[in-house]
């Protein structure tokens, strides 16, 4: 066939999605979780442009561009924040940053 | 081809996303993450989003991943000790994962039907010249707010990781 | 004519006296006591005087308080010769009692609360009395009734007057709430509440509607009247001043009942079984109110249970249609039994507080005023001819005696009975040795001159106030008989009573002494009130609070409606508690809880959105 169906684009999104979702919840590592977001956030990126090519629009890669802004800022202040988390704590261990519990 | 060239780098980036979650240290799930950054970047400009394609390689596996392993290097991590692990995520989380896909891929086929085809060159909109009017025409002013997230961004980590006055 | 002045001037006094009482000297605070309710008198007088014959009633209407759909209830005065009548004794009595006070209550403490009390009774009786529907009766019957709970527990420092305080309060309650389901019926079947409108409408009602509105009004009577089976509040009501036994509970607010009937008349007569019932407890009281009176110790008590007796010769009269006699012994009774009451505080007084018979004696030298007062009020109660309570108590038995003769013959030997008692009172206390240990003093001017006064009152009150003639327009009176025959065999139970009396206290001393051991269980019996007390106690009381405590208290209000808040408190808590655990400060179960909530959000979305 000539082409590829839209559909698995949008199930190949939705894959990256949940595996970022699963690193999200089982990985302890805060960098690794961080990484799992940039991949969920590549997910959605893919997502908004086959849905751009879907409608025949330009609209979705504009949407996409300014996830991908945004995602290098928090990508920025994320690290700065877990700098100064491993700083006062030297561990990079989530679980341990729980101090809001209760 | 356009069906080859998407189940090559599709699994490619799979492969390396299921990669970024399993292995133990954070270097290696840096680097298969680019690995999935780049795959997707092919499967952009199968999509005819030219312009965006460049900007992923450019501006996330380019700038963003760097400074992940920067960071990395710079905390000298090391791999993970697996001990004591969150009940909730394991026990709550993988069923609602795969509930969750089943529902997007239930949906996704519903609403669009196979009919629908990708091919490389469908879409001719996607080039810089296209992007760039979009950007200063109808979406003016979310590219203006946006460079002021990015002042505050800058701003947030200059304060955040700087030394602490004595 | 501004009736409202009657009222209005004793209610001023009780508020200056209430108010600034405590900062006020005696000379002051009896001033504005005395002053108010001598006032008081001397409007009615006034009045009565600017009215003239007052054939008709006259009216006044002040202000509309309650307008509701048909119900129409405006604060309105009016004043008859019944009115008159009872006016006239409240203001008059009253003053005489006010004036006794100021040298009873000299050397008591609370002296401007007893006063303003007073006062506050005063303006409440009045109310009742000037009353032109039976709205504002009511508000004057539960002021009464409030004054004398006031006043029962005066001295509130000493348990038996706080609970003698308690037990008049709720008995007469009991009446009350007859009293209230009265005024829904009237309500109901007649529209209004004024007397004028529902006696004269009267005539037209269904008469099982009418012996229903009558009966209840009974029970309220009852209640405000001591009558059986609600007569227990008032022999512990003596734990009072004396003063407030004389006013209260022998002059005025007892009659409010007998008041009440002989107002209601236009229904009792249209209700005869109302009117019998009427009679029966009347006269059923005064035998066993006599009965009762026998065998007491307690001076005050003796009276007491006198003036539960009289109040059912009152009914008596009122039952058997003799409405004029009725109320003609409440003006007598008032003299005598005020006065009887008013001497014993005299006694008690002399005495510095001793109030038992068995320690008094011999009295008649040392306290002659106080003597020979009393010895005229018991005459007068006794139905010795001419005095006062002959001509009333006599009035009374003939009608008796037209409508059942039964009651008659029970009347005549209560009539024994009460000479009996009465004077066993006076031949204890002022004959014979004194048997006491105090010094026996004669009471100040400022209470003898009451006390004369009225004893004046109880020999010649009978002639000169002829009431049955002045309420004639009211009441018409019944045919007189010509028969003599009744008339000479009360006379002859009254002196046979008086004789009695004499020869077992002052002749053979002994006699009671053997009479008591021959019939020691009837003794007991009467001694003991017939256990009536004891009996409501366990029947009624006990249950009552029992049931409160267990049932009321514990199980529903501290199990259902505390249960009920401090469980909406503690769901509020259990499920806080659950909630926090969300807060787990852990960021994989928020995470979760994400990934959760927008599984659900993608169900619903795809449901409801209708995915085509």
């Amino acid at each position: 066939m000539p082409g590829v169906p839209i559909s698995w684009y949008l199930i190949l999104s939705a894959v990256l999605f949940a595996l970022g979702v699963s690193g999200f919840l089982l990985r302890r590592n805060i960098i690794t979780v961080f990484m799992s977001i940039e991949l969920m956030l590549n997910a959605v990126n893919l997502a908004f442009i086959t849905f751009s090519y879907q409608f025949k629009q330009v609209d979705g890669q504009i949407f996409s561009f300014f996830v991908m802004v945004v995602a290098a800022a928090e990508a920025a202040v994320g690290l700065a924040i877990i700098l100064t988390v491993f700083k006062n704590r030297r561990t990079l261990n989530i679980d341990d940053v729980s101090t809001l519990k209760n | 081809m356009d069906v080859i060239l998407f189940l090559i780098f599709a699994v490619i980036a799979v492969v390396c996303g299921i990669n970024v979650v399993v292995q133990s240290h954070p270097i290696s799930s840096a680097i298969s993450l680019v690995g999935v950054m780049g795959s997707l970047a092919v499967l952009y400009l199968l999509l005819g989003a030219e312009f965006l394609a460049a900007a992923q390689v450019i501006v996330y596996a380019g700038a963003v991943m760097v400074l992940f392993i920067f960071v990395i290097m710079l905390l000298n991590a090391g791999g993970e000790i697996r001990h004591g692990r969150s009940i909730m995520a394991q026990v709550l989380g993988i069923p609602l994962l795969f509930a969750f896909l089943g529902l997007m891929a239930f949906f996704v086929q519903r609403l669009f039907p196979s009919t629908a085809l990708v091919h490389f060159g469908a879409f001719q909109h996607g080039g810089a010249q296209d992007v760039g009017r979009a950007l200063f025409t109808r979406f003016l002013l979310p590219f203006e707010v946006i460079s002021v997230l990015i002042l505050i961004a800058i701003l947030g980590a200059v304060v955040l990781a700087r030394k602490e006055l004595e | 004519m501004q009736l409202w002045l009657i009222p209005i001037l004793p209610l001023a006094g009780f508020l200056l006296n209430g108010i600034f009482g405590r900062r006020l000297s005696k000379t002051v605070i009896n001033a504005i006591a005395i002053g108010s309710v001598l006032l008081s008198f001397l409007w009615v007088l006034k009045t009565l005087a600017g009215l003239g014959d007052l054939q008709v009633a006259h009216t006044e209407q002040y202000f509309t308080w309650i307008q509701s759909g048909i119900l129409n209830v405006g604060c309105d005065f009016t004043i008859d010769r019944l009115t008159a009548v009872m006016l006239l004794v409240v203001t008059g009595v009253g003053l005489l009692i006010h004036i006794y006070s100021i040298g009873y209550m000299a050397h008591e403490g609370g002296y401007y609360r007893f006063f303003s009390y007073l006062n506050l009774f005063m303006f409440f009786m009045l109310t009742l009395v000037l009353a032109a529907n039976y709205l504002v009766m009511f508000v004057g019957w539960e002021g009464v009734g409030l004054c004398s709970y006031l006043l029962i527990g005066f001295y509130f420092d000493k348990q038996f007057a706080t609970n003698a305080g308690n037990k008049a309060f709720i008995v007469t309650r009991i009446g009350d709430v007859g009293f209230s389901l009265a005024i829904y019926l009237i309500v109901v079947n007649f529209g209004s509440l004024d007397f004028g409108a529902v006696f004269s409408a009267a005539a037209s009602k269904p008469e099982g509607t009418l012996t229903a509105i009558a009966l209840l009004l009974l029970v309220g009577a009852c209640g405000k009247s001591a009558q059986i089976p609600l007569y227990v509040w008032l022999p512990d009501a003596m734990a009072g001043p004396t003063p407030v036994s004389a006013l209260i509970h022998a002059a005025t607010m007892v009659t409010a009942g007998v008041y009440m009937v002989a107002r209601s008349a236009a229904i009792y007569t249209h209700a005869p079984a109302a009117m019998e019932t009427v009679a029966i407890i009347g006269v059923a009281t005064a035998f066993f109110a006599a009965t009762i009176g026998l065998a007491q110790n307690d001076i005050k008590k003796v009276f007491a249970y006198s003036t539960v007796s009289q109040l059912g010769y009152m009914f008596l009269g009122a039952g058997v249609g003799a409405f004029s006699a009725g109320i003609y012994h409440l003006v007598t009774h008032a003299f005598f039994k005020a006065l009887l009451f008013l001497g014993s505080g005299s006694v008690i007084h002399a005495l510095s507080g001793e109030q038992d018979l068995r320690q008094m004696g011999g009295l008649r030298k040392k306290i002659p005023w106080t003597f020979w007062t009393m010895v005229c009020a018991s005459v007068a109660i006794a139905g010795v001819p001419p005095f006062a309570g002959f001509f009333s108590k006599d009035a009374i038995l003939a009608a008796a005696d037209r409508h059942a003769p039964w009651m008659y013959w029970v009347g005549v030997i209560t009539a024994g009975m009460t000479a009996f008692y009465v004077f066993r009172a006076i031949f204890m206390a002022f004959f014979g040795e004194y048997r006491g240990k105090a010094h026996p003093h004669e009471s100040p001017f400022v209470m003898i001159g009451p006390l004369a006064v009225l004893g004046f009152l109880s020999l010649a009150g009978g002639y000169l106030f002829k009431v049955p003639e002045f309420l004639a327009p009211i009441f018409p009176l019944a045919a007189e008989s010509g028969d003599i025959g009744p008339m000479a065999i009360s006379i002859a139970f009254g002196l046979g009573g008086i004789a009695l009396a004499w020869l077992f206290y002052i002749a053979k001393p002994e006699l009671p002494g053997q009479i008591t051991t021959t019939f020691s269980g009837l003794y007991k019996l009467i001694y003991n009130k017939y256990f009536v007390d004891e009996v409501y106690g366990a029947v009624i009381v006990n249950p009552v609070v029992a049931g409160s405590r267990e049932v009321l208290w514990k199980g529903l209000d501290v199990a259902v409606i505390d249960g009920a808040v401090n469980g909406a408190g503690s769901v509020a808590r259990e499920t806080g508690g659950l909630l926090k655990r969300l807060q787990s400060g852990n960021i994989r179960s928020y995470a979760t809880w994400v990934l959760f909530g927008s599984v659900v959000l993608l169900l619903v979305l795809g449901v409801m959105g209708g995915l085509r």
